[in-house]
């Protein structure tokens, strides 16, 4: 099936099997590595983008089914690193490995659009990515420093 | 990983130096023609380029800990220069840069080009930092030759070499004249009292790229023609595959071909998503080992048999064994009181985000291989000996690693790719499942430990034993099969049990050997994660049996250790543990002394009437003597806290009729956000030389919880995952 898909703002044209999952579209099709391919099971996070906003899970959605949404992946937080949580993230030290960061950026992302000073427990209730270094303390603190950021800004 | 290497640096400091001085040439380098001439400085370590760009070379592989920025504050201390001015590069993986003088731990008799041990910044700072302050002198003389003045009156800051007398000139410039100098054998770097960047927390050069989704790991390798290839391995350790039917697979779209190899079948086709379809339609026909399918039930029960009949007694330098027995007899017959307990820890999966994979790329010209590793030379060696290759016609890439934690010493992905890619003209990217990753080991070793204490009539120790019923990680691990001799055979069962800092008397360490059958490797701290439970756990068991409080017992027992007991001293005040914990809190206490640093943890938990453990705060204060970067240290430590509590109050690895029965992560949980508590790390400088920081953190913090939830529910848990035994865990709060 051809498929004609908004990504990043950008109109791509993709010739891939329907039943193909977003992220293996994204990865394999469209050369957009930043969305990582952690458990294919929807369980770590690592491939979470944004369709429409709203923060979803690309391994378990098909090409198919998304293909009318407005698709935006870590690439397209900004266009250089200047996203609060962005900046955050690197005044926090926040990444070790870095390989699960890009999903919770994205996670991170829909949060503070939806809620701007999310407390403490709205962050632990929706961040549920995982983590196998164990950044999740700076995580929290890059999410915080990044609202107060923009609760100060004009 | 490995524990109490020999350091021994000044081979290697020497060879290198010496090497410097023989290959210290002014190149055109072949490999960057677009680069006008370079002056190589010590064998290639550092180079300094006309523009006055710096590089220096890695042979550390950048894990997330902080390594490659550790290496660039090195270079700029000594070069007074600005650590971002500093470009760092893994060093090709050739002989020039391997660690030919055993400084990366034992040796196989080959040279080295890995990363483990903790051993990154112990490896720098006894080479790199003098490797760097004789690059300092280097450019002084050529200076000081140049203008015909004493070298004394020269001055090196910011690039820029200065005389007294006003003269300028950049070390660009200079780099072509210091390169044909001798090379000093004597220069000291500076101390540690001078140091004006080193020592400062300093924001990592890897970190940018890992927020916008632009560092390439392994599993995002891109070339020309890519193919992508996913693996079934035979679920039975040891099995082979039988047979597979491939007729219809070959025929699915994307799928290029299937490929059966000795235990395992592999689908390349041209994406990831059509080979896993393929590969979900084969119906591989599997034939289990020789050896029979065991069940975890069984393992243990063979450990706790193996226990009660060690077959190893570790002997400290310079002791017999009929009079160590007999000390420890002696100690057993004047106790009053006997303590006796069984600990017990499953086999545990590394687990990294990144699922294991490799890309190779093997023409008639050589093979070419891009792999998160870190075993780079293991890789070139084996790939080199599979293909009947010279080393020299095997290059290895090194990606970023989504995680490492001793996984990636091994090297069986990056084979099985290179057998793949033998097949194929195009390159191709073998990714394993989340499911292989999980289920096909190599794991941290299943353990039963006992340990067994006398007691005199003040609850003080007379004697105390540690026997571990372990498998060798050394009978499966890729170095042994290749050479390694068997001297590590402790290292799994024993670890730091070896080097306790407590002041226990008539001490009987042994060890009972044990082969399952399973694959094995090291893990983040390897045996301590094992040993450390047991010995901290039975210490409060010792504590509680004295009727002493489990802190003020093991004051006691380090009375002659001031480094460990500064540290507990520290941790103590910062934990307020000489004050009574917040109604319904209780604190638990562990340390681990190892690869020279000092890691000592309290952590304070609630627990519900309904048995939910609910994780307060962990405290911990580290002294490894001293932290190059402080802020990466305080990370190391985080982490290693965070991998600690997954795999003692979750993790297990459990196996079914000889398959692993967990497979993604519903069935192997990670500790998640929410569960994780507040962590406040306190750095202890000391005099003491670098220690390791990557894996210290990790083996405390189980036996910390143990230990709190002892104290909050009288329960002596002494099997692992805790969480287990009748607890659950609850969110942090």
């Amino acid at each position: 099936m051809t498929y004609s898909l908004s990504i990043n703002g950008q109109q791509k044209t993709v010739i891939v099997a329907g039943d193909t999952p977003l992220l293996w579209v994204l990865r394999d099709n469209l050369g957009l590595t930043g969305t990582k391919f952690g458990c294919g099971a929807g369980l770590c996070g690592a491939c979470t983008v944004h369709l429409d906003g709203q923060p979803v899970r690309s391994c378990l959605v098909t090409i198919g089914a998304v293909a009318h949404a407005k698709i935006t992946t870590i690439e397209g937080l900004s266009a250089d690193r200047s996203h609060p949580l962005q900046r955050a993230w690197i005044a926090e030290q926040v990444p070790q490995c870095g390989y699960c960061q890009s999903g919770m950026l994205m996670v991170a992302a829909a949060l503070l659009r939806d809620n701007p000073r999310p407390s403490e427990e709205d962050i632990r209730s929706t961040m549920t990515n995982l983590c196998r270094c164990g950044t999740y303390p700076r995580v929290k603190r890059a999410i915080l420093r990044a609202s107060s950021q923009r609760g100060n800004a004009p | 990983m490995r524990q109490d290497p020999a350091l021994s640096r000044r081979g290697f400091i020497a060879a290198t130096l010496a090497a410097g001085g023989a290959a210290l040439f002014y190149v055109r380098p072949g490999s960057q023609p677009a680069a006008a001439a370079t002056a190589v400085l010590l064998n290639g370590w550092i180079r300094i380029a006309p523009d006055g760009a710096i590089t220096v070379f890695s042979r550390a592989t950048e894990l997330g800990q902080g390594a490659l920025t550790s290496l660039a504050l090195i270079v700029a201390e000594e070069l007074a220069l600005d650590p971002a001015s500093i470009g760092v590069e893994m060093a090709p993986v050739t002989e020039a840069f391997m660690d030919h003088g055993n400084t990366l731990g034992y040796g196989v008799g080959a040279a080295y080009y890995a990363t483990w041990g903790s051993l990154s910044s112990r490896d720098m700072d006894g080479s790199m930092r003098k490797i760097a302050a004789t690059v300092r002198v280097l450019l002084l003389r050529a200076a000081a030759q140049t203008w015909t003045v004493p070298e004394s009156e020269c001055n090196a800051e910011n690039g820029v070499v200065r005389h007294a007398g006003g003269r300028t000139s950049t070390y660009a410039a200079l780099a072509p004249t210091a390169a044909t100098l001798p090379v000093p054998q004597d220069i000291e770097p500076r101390p540690r009292a001078d140091w004006r960047r080193l020592g400062r927390a300093t924001a990592r050069f890897d970190i940018p790229a890992k927020t916008d989704g632009s560092a390439i790991y392994g599993v995002d390798v891109k070339r020309p023609g890519l193919l992508v290839a996913t693996i079934a391995q035979c679920p039975m350790f040891g099995g082979k595959l039988e047979s597979v039917d491939v007729s219809t697979v070959e025929k699915m779209p994307g799928v290029k071909t299937v490929l059966a190899l000795e235990d395992a079948v592999a689908v390349i086709a041209t994406g990831y998503w059509p080979a896993k379809q393929g590969l979900a339609r084969l119906r591989p026909i599997w034939r289990a080992g020789d050896r029979k399918a065991a069940d975890s039930g069984a393992q243990y029960a063979s450990l706790r048999r193996a226990v009660q009949a060690p077959d190893h007694l570790f002997l400290p330098k310079g002791a017999q064994a009929a009079e160590l027995l007999a000390a420890h007899s002696a100690g057993m017959a004047a106790a009053t009181a006997h303590l006796e307990a069984l600990y017990e820890v499953p086999f545990l999966a590394h687990a990294p985000m990144e699922p294991m994979n490799a890309t190779a790329h093997i023409t008639p010209h050589g093979a070419e291989l891009w792999v998160p590793t870190q075993f780079q030379s293991m890789v070139r060696d084996v790939v080199a000996e599979l293909l009947g290759l010279p080393g020299e016609k095997v290059t290895v890439h090194t990606t970023a690693v989504g995680g490492g934690f001793g996984r990636r010493t091994e090297i069986d992905y990056a084979i099985q790719a290179a057998k793949i890619a033998r097949h194929t003209e195009q390159p191709v990217k073998l990714i394993w499942s989340r499911e292989e990753d999980t289920s096909r080991g190599y794991f941290r070793p299943m353990a039963v430990m006992r340990l067994t204490a006398g007691l005199d009539a003040k609850g003080e120790p007379t004697a105390f034993s540690f026997t571990a019923a372990c498998p060798s990680i050394m009978d499966y691990s890729i170095e042994r099969r290749h050479g390694a001799p068997q001297q590590e055979i402790e290292e799994a069962g024993l670890a730091n049990a070896r080097d306790l800092p407590y002041a226990l008397s008539a001490q009987k360490i042994s060890l009972a050997s044990a082969d399952l059958g399973v694959p094995l490797t090291w893990m983040r701290s390897v045996g301590s994660q094992a040993s450390v439970f047991g010995v901290e756990c039975f210490l409060d068991e010792m504590a509680a049996a004295a009727k002493a409080d489990p802190l003020a017992y093991r004051r006691r027992l380090l009375r002659q250790r001031p480094r460990e007991l500064a540290v507990v001293e520290r941790l103590a005040a910062l934990a307020g543990w000489d004050r009574p914990a917040a109604a319904g809190r209780h604190r638990g206490f562990a340390m681990n002394a190892a690869n020279g640093s000092v890691v000592a943890q309290i952590v304070e938990l609630e627990v519900s009437a309904q048995r939910a453990v609910i994780l307060h705060r962990v405290y911990c204060v580290v002294d490894c003597g001293v932290a190059f970067n402080p802020d990466a240290v305080v990370a190391q430590m985080e982490g290693g806290i965070i991998f600690g509590l997954t795999g003692a109050l979750l993790g297990e690895i459990s196996l079914k009729d000889g398959a692993v029965v967990q497979k993604n992560f519903d069935s192997y949980p990670l500790l998640t956000l929410a569960q994780t508590p507040k962590i406040e790390v306190s750095i202890l400088q000391s005099d003491a030389p670098v220690g390791g920081v990557g894996e210290e953190a990790v083996p405390p913090v189980g036996p910390a919880v143990a230990n709190a939830l002892f104290s909050a529910t009288g329960q002596r848990l002494r099997s692992l995952p805790l969480m287990r035994q009748g607890f659950t865990l609850a969110d942090a709060i």
